[in-house]
This record gives structure tokens, C-alpha cells and sequence, in this order.
């Protein structure tokens, strides 16, 4: 199938291959991380929780919006893929975890930690490979 | 810290409802297509949003209280659950790549795990 439709007003819409719906969860886990990233750094933990302080805290909407992008993007990728094939590769999201707190948050990085990201890896890239026969 | 059993109840209850949350997030996507309607009048998206959030409450509760060690692992019970019923609904055969991935990913997990310590 083309990357088009002969007919742009058909209600058929773009079919993802596999490879591409693994892209999408992929990328739906990075802006996941975002997503916690920016919940975490808006202090909501700590500061009172009045109305106006929750409207203008614009990191607590950047990380919303985040939230909002990663869910359409896993929805559009369980559209065409195999949810029990797509839904492991959320897991991904320790790898990124584990990455971020040791970039930004200068935790120690461990033989295990990155033993632990190159399993995890490994793992996505079995289920990544096709579809199952 | 020892974990209570109430802990061990509210991961395995999330990760049970999460498992939910994503099988009517695929039945949801499923009829999606090019008209606005079809995302706005989608009852199964705006279920399997809701279980996701639900879950994610069950777990905040579950990991207050018990070790992470025990319950982080315990949060890819739910690739098993999703498993299973991808088999029940979706017709998603069970094959030695996807259990091999899951077991990769579960032991992958645990590692990090040990790196927290």
C-alpha cells in the first residue's frame, strides 16, 4: 500500500507496518519521560495546592500536553499493531528513566544499570523484529 | 522495610487494571478513522484512558507503603496479563519471540533494580 490514498476523502486512512508501530511506541515513551520530567520539576509536590497556583503553572502543563501527545501516540500505534507485541516496548521507559536521572539528576550509573538497559534493549528488539507468525 | 500484603494486592489490582486499559485503548483505536467524530464519540478510548488513570492510582497506593524492589518488578505482570488477553480478544497467537522479549525485558527490570540499590 502507498504512502497516499488514491482518494484523499476516503474514510481508509494510512495502515502503520509493524517496524512503524514500534516507532510510534518508541517515541510515545520518550515524550512520556518528558512528560514526568516536567510533572516532577513543577513543584506540585511541594507548593500549596491552590487554583491559581495549578493555572499558571505552566510546567505542569507542558507535562499534561506531554501526557496527552505520548497517549495519542501509543493509540495510533495499537491501531495497526499487536497490542501483546506493542505493550512491553513501554518498557522502555526505564531505560530513558535510568538515562535522565543519570544526565540530569547525576545519579551514580552501575554495571547493573546499564546491563539492565542493554537486556531491556534487547528485549525490544526481539519483539520489534516482525510480527509473530 | 518489609512489604505489607496490601501493597503486593494494590500493584497486582493495578497492574491487572492497566492491562484493561490498554486492550479497550486498542479496541478504541480500532475504529478510529479520518472525522473528528470518531475520536470525540469514542467510548472504548475514554474507558481505557480512565482504567490507565485508575491503575496509576492503585499503584501510587500500592508503592507508598512496600519495598520497591518487591513491586517494581511486579508492574510487568502486567505484559503477562496483556498477553493473555490480546490472545482472548485480539486473536494475537502466543509465540517463543513475544514470551523470549517479555522474559528479556522482565530480567532487564530486575537488573536495573539491582543498580537502585
Amino acid at each position: 500500500m502507498g504512502l497516499y490514498n488514491k482518494n484523499f476523502v476516503s474514510r481508509e486512512s494510512y495502515r502503520f507496518s509493524h517496524r512503524q508501530s514500534v516507532g510510534l511506541v518508541f517515541l510515545c515513551t520518550l515524550f512520556g519521560v518528558a512528560a514526568q520530567y516536567f510533572i516532577k520539576t513543577s513543584g506540585m509536590q511541594t507548593s500549596g495546592l491552590t487554583l491559581a497556583a495549578l493555572l499558571a503553572n505552566v510546567q505542569l502543563w507542558a507535562g499534561l500536553s506531554l501526557y496527552g501527545i505520548s497517549t495519542g501516540l501509543l493509540i495510533l500505534a495499537l491501531r495497526d499493531g499487536e497490542l501483546s507485541l506493542l505493550y512491553p516496548v513501554i518498557s522502555l521507559t526505564y531505560v530513558w528513566v535510568t538515562i535522565l536521572s543519570a544526565m540530569v539528576f547525576h545519579e551514580t550509573m552501575s554495571v547493573y544499570k546499564i546491563a539492565g538497559i542493554a537486556v531491556i534493549c534487547s528485549g525490544v528488539a526481539l519483539l520489534g523484529k516482525g510480527k509473530s507468525a | 522495610m518489609t512489604t505489607p500484603l496490601s501493597s503486593i494486592l494494590l500493584v497486582f489490582t493495578a497492574s491487572f487494571i492497566g492491562s484493561f486499559g490498554a486492550v479497550f485503548l486498542k479496541m478504541g483505536a480500532g475504529r478510529l478513522h479520518r472525522e473528528i467524530l470518531s475520536l470525540l464519540l469514542n467510548w472504548r478510548l475514554a474507558v481505557g484512558i480512565a482504567l490507565y488513570l485508575l491503575s496509576f492510582v492503585f499503584y501510587y497506593m500500592g508503592l507508598r507503603a512496600g519495598e520497591l524492589s518487591v513491586l517494581y518488578p511486579m508492574v510487568a505482570l502486567g505484559y503477562i496479563w496483556t498477553m493473555v488477553w490480546s490472545r482472548m480478544f485480539f486473536g494475537e497467537p502466543f509465540s517463543a519471540r513475544k514470551i523470549g522479549g517479555i522474559l528479556l525485558i522482565l530480567c532487564g527490570v530486575a537488573l536495573l533494580n539491582l543498580g537502585n540499590r
